[in-house]
């Protein structure tokens, strides 16, 4: 933390919560008032250092506070009321657990003389956002407030990142007290995170992966959580080594998607190269992922033949799915910087020229392949489309969850680290729209895109207005299959075709409906149109709500059923109604 | 048709469960019991045993001795798990040291009369229980040791009219010079 040199100050607590924000070099945050945040949102209209943007509802708050810091690497801050306030924070707070986001929420809360009276708007914050939070605080007296406060942003920002929370009783925002800039002793002397990698084991590492015939690197979020220069080293070791790489959803854009080792995402929609270099490898350099079970398949099959080395920060994610050989913990660029270092000074290039040509063959069975159609979108050509049409541009990407998110991970390619934002862990409907928002606060001038869904799209559909308020020209590129995509998918595949409840028969039309919220309503229903269409939506410098109609029952491919192995995937080509019903039959002994 | 299905791999695991005592010390502050209380119920971790008291009031410490079960990977994940709460100083293994002492404490109390009740004192006298309440009819015994002592005397103790248990729960400390 640094040390600057304000003198102590007498202020009220919600001068101090204000203070702080700015102490801590915030410069936006995302809320929404009410009755217990009122002294705070009196403190915030009288200055101009923190810039406060509405939204129309907490979650969306929580949401644009994640965009904004995934897409910059500071934390986002959020400021909402008691009651409904908080506990309609608690999805982006456990979306941001499960993300690694960054996030410090301040809530509101009753005067502390009514607490566990019942009282109005009043929730156990601390209790229900425990579990969804790194770590939160109940501050019952105004003179902890500043030591809270700062605590809390440190907690958030170092370590693994997660969400915070600081509950705030009304009283306390009005109480008189001391505030102090940020230090040291603000800190449980019990947190302290481990950022340097232990030297023995990451000369284990490097010796095995010197000796290495069939690598291969499985990157992950932990290195755009570490910061740029992670990335940078990551592609300087892939460069040194010549290994090839893969990465989980969360981790693309650490390594460049047309640099030449790239083998494209892995899991359950992953590559079929991506696949089976995982589970075909002798040596698996695992850098800030976590063994998530949409990567493993079944964890018995997992890369049998593999020696295992994990580099996290978060010593809970060693040996919790995986178990793995040479576990070193720390920071992701840190370990990659001495990693590297040790490398050069020790080890040769090793010969894998053999394990590449064994992987040309698998990206020969072109995974990603679909039926082109010259009538009807495919979804896959809307989501290459927006890729070729937006290349060189700036821009940022954010999706709702569904199928369309795996179809936006396969085909648009990331070239730099912080420019995609999906909802990984959590996988909340909802998230891209007001995540956009954020997106577009932090970085003005950038184009910025949310790949949505029709069914997701409506779950958070309210943020437009904040859009259009704050003159935030993001683009909701919708493809509207008119269903629930991946849950139809999944019904047709598992449960009989009985399509249960996931078709919408009444979607609004999306066109007239941007036009209500006063954005811009754009639609494509043939290939033929689509080119010009995106390519207005990318000039208008006004939010669009783009209505892109496109196959209703195609599938997302290629893909591992469940109870399935890496290299038991489902391939496009493959997928006749037999094979895909022979695939998941197989599977049934299993669940 | 009956067809299940699932979106997760559902394995079942096979690896024997594993009793381990954990020493755990926290930041004596509101709410510190409850995270560490609801890691467990909230990971689906088991609590066989749990004591709490403060044990540095100086330095705010407090003292937590879990005792769980589970498989060797679910312990390692509970102690990093546990490890990494920011109000957690340190998570040590009892068990794991094999250097620990464990004790507990029970208050037994046992209605009877006539035969039941002489064998009741004779069996509270072979365990080194000591009587700390009685009437014409019944004892209160209080009894220290490892678990699976009073475990066993508590066994005995039923068919001579055993009423009801009070038990604190597993306190352990590690052998020689060292602290934790």
């Amino acid at each position: 933390m640094s040390e600057t040199s304000h003198k102590p100050d007498q202020m009220t607590g919600a001068a101090m919560i204000v203070r702080a924000l700015i102490d801590h070099g915030v410069k936006h945050i995302f809320g929404y008032p009410g009755g217990a945040v009122l002294p705070i949102y009196d403190e915030i209209f009288q200055q101009d250092s923190v810039e406060h943007i509405l939204v129309r509802h907490e979650q969306g708050a929580g949401h644009a506070a994640e965009g904004y810091a995934r897409s910059t690497g500071k934390p986002g801050v959020a400021l909402v009321t008691s009651g409904p306030g908080a506990t309609n924070m608690v999805t982006p707070l456990t979306d941001a657990l499960m993300d690694s986001i960054p996030l410090v929420c301040i809530t509101g809360q009753v005067p502390t003389h009514l607490i566990g009276n019942d009282a109005f708007q009043e929730c156990d914050t601390v209790g229900i956002t425990r579990p969804c939070t790194k770590h939160n605080w109940l501050v019952r007296d105004v003179n902890d407030l500043a030591k809270v406060l700062h605590e809390a942003f440190y907690v958030a920002t170092t370590g693994r990142p997660g969400p915070v929370v600081v509950d705030v009783p009304k009283d306390v925002q009005f109480a008189v007290g001391t505030y102090h800039p940020p230090r040291k002793s603000d800190v449980h002397i019990s947190y302290a995170p481990r950022v340097k990698g232990d030297a023995n084991q990451i000369r284990k590492a490097v010796a095995l992966l010197a000796s290495a015939k069939r690598p291969v690197i499985y990157s992950g979020g932990g290195v755009i959580n570490s910061g740029r220069e992670a990335s940078k080293l990551l592609r300087e070791l892939v460069e040194i080594t010549g290994f090839p790489i893969t990465s989980t959803l969360m981790g693309l854009g650490a390594y460049p998607a047309t640099g030449k080792n790239w083998l494209g995402m892995l899991g359950m929609h992953g590559t079929y190269e991506a696949n089976m270099t995982m589970h075909d490898c002798d040596v698996m350099l695992c850098v800030g992922a976590r063994f998530d079970d949409r990567i493993t398949g079944r964890t018995d099959a997992f890369s049998p033949g593999s020696k295992k080395i994990h580099i996290d920060i978060d010593p809970s994610s060693i040996n919790k799915n995986i178990r793995v050989d040479v576990p070193i913990i720390g920071d992701c660029g840190n370990i990659l910087g001495d990693l590297l270092q040790v490398f050069k000074a020790e080890a040769k290039k090793p010969d894998v020229k053999e394990w590449w040509q064994q992987i040309a063959k698998w990206r020969g069975r072109n995974s990603l392949y679909y039926r082109k159609n010259n009538d009807i979108i495919m979804p896959q050509y809307a989501v290459q489309r927006l890729f070729e049409l937006t290349r060189g541009k700036d821009t940022y990407i954010t999706t709702e969850v569904g199928q369309h998110q795996m179809w936006a991970a396969q085909f648009f390619g990331f070239e730099e680290p912080n420019r995609w934002m999906t909802s990984g862990g959590l996988g909340t409907m909802g998230y891209g729209l007001p995540c956009a928002v954020g997106v577009q606060v932090a970085h003005p001038n950038s184009l910025v895109i949310d790949i949505a869904g029709d069914a997701s799209v409506q779950m958070t559909i309210q943020e437009m207005s904040t859009a259009v308020q704050y003159e935030l020209p993001i683009k909701i590129f919708i493809l509207n299959n008119q269903y629930m995509g991946m849950v139809r998918q999944w019904q047709q595949l598992l449960h009989g075709n009985r399509l249960s409840h996931s078709y919408t028969e009444a979607l609004p039309d999306f066109v007239k409906l941007a036009e209500a919220y006063g954005c811009v309503g754009l639609q494509a229903i043939k290939p033929a149109d689509l080119d010009g269409a995106i390519k207005e939506m990318i000039s208008v410098k006004r939010p669009v709500l783009f209505d892109c109609r496109v196959a209703a029952l195609e599938n997302c491919f290629p893909m591992i059923p469940s109870g399935k192995a890496h290299n038991e995937m489902l391939l496009p080509e493959q997928a006749t109604d037999e094979a895909t019903a022979a695939a998941f039959a197989g599977g049934k002994a299993l669940v | 048709m009956n067809q299940p299905a699932s979106a997760y791999f559902i394995e079942e695991r096979h690896d024997p469960s594993e009793t381990h005592t954990l020493a755990v010390l926290v930041q004596n502050e509101p709410g510190v019991l409850a995270r560490v209380i609801g890691l467990f119920s909230g990971r689906g971790y088991n609590i066989e045993s749990l004591t709490v008291s403060e044990t540095e009031s100086q330095k705010h410490l407090s003292r937590i001795t879990i005792v769980t079960t589970g498989t060797p990977m679910v312990i390692e994940q509970i102690k990093h798990q546990l490890d990494r709460m920011v109000p957690v100083y340190r998570v040590v293994d009892m068990t794991q040291s094999g250097r620990a002492i464990e004790r507990e404490l029970a208050m037994v109390k046992v209605h009877g009369v006539g035969e039941h009740r002489v064998e009741a004192l004779r069996l509270a006298d072979a365990f080194r229980a000591r009587v700390i309440d009685a009437t014409t009819e019944s004892f209160v015994f209080e009894i220290t040791g490892n678990t699976s002592k009073i475990n066993q005397f508590i066994d005995l103790m039923r068919p001579l009219g055993l009423v009801e248990v009070s038990r604190t729960g597993v306190a352990a400390i590690g052998r020689g010079p060292e602290g934790m």
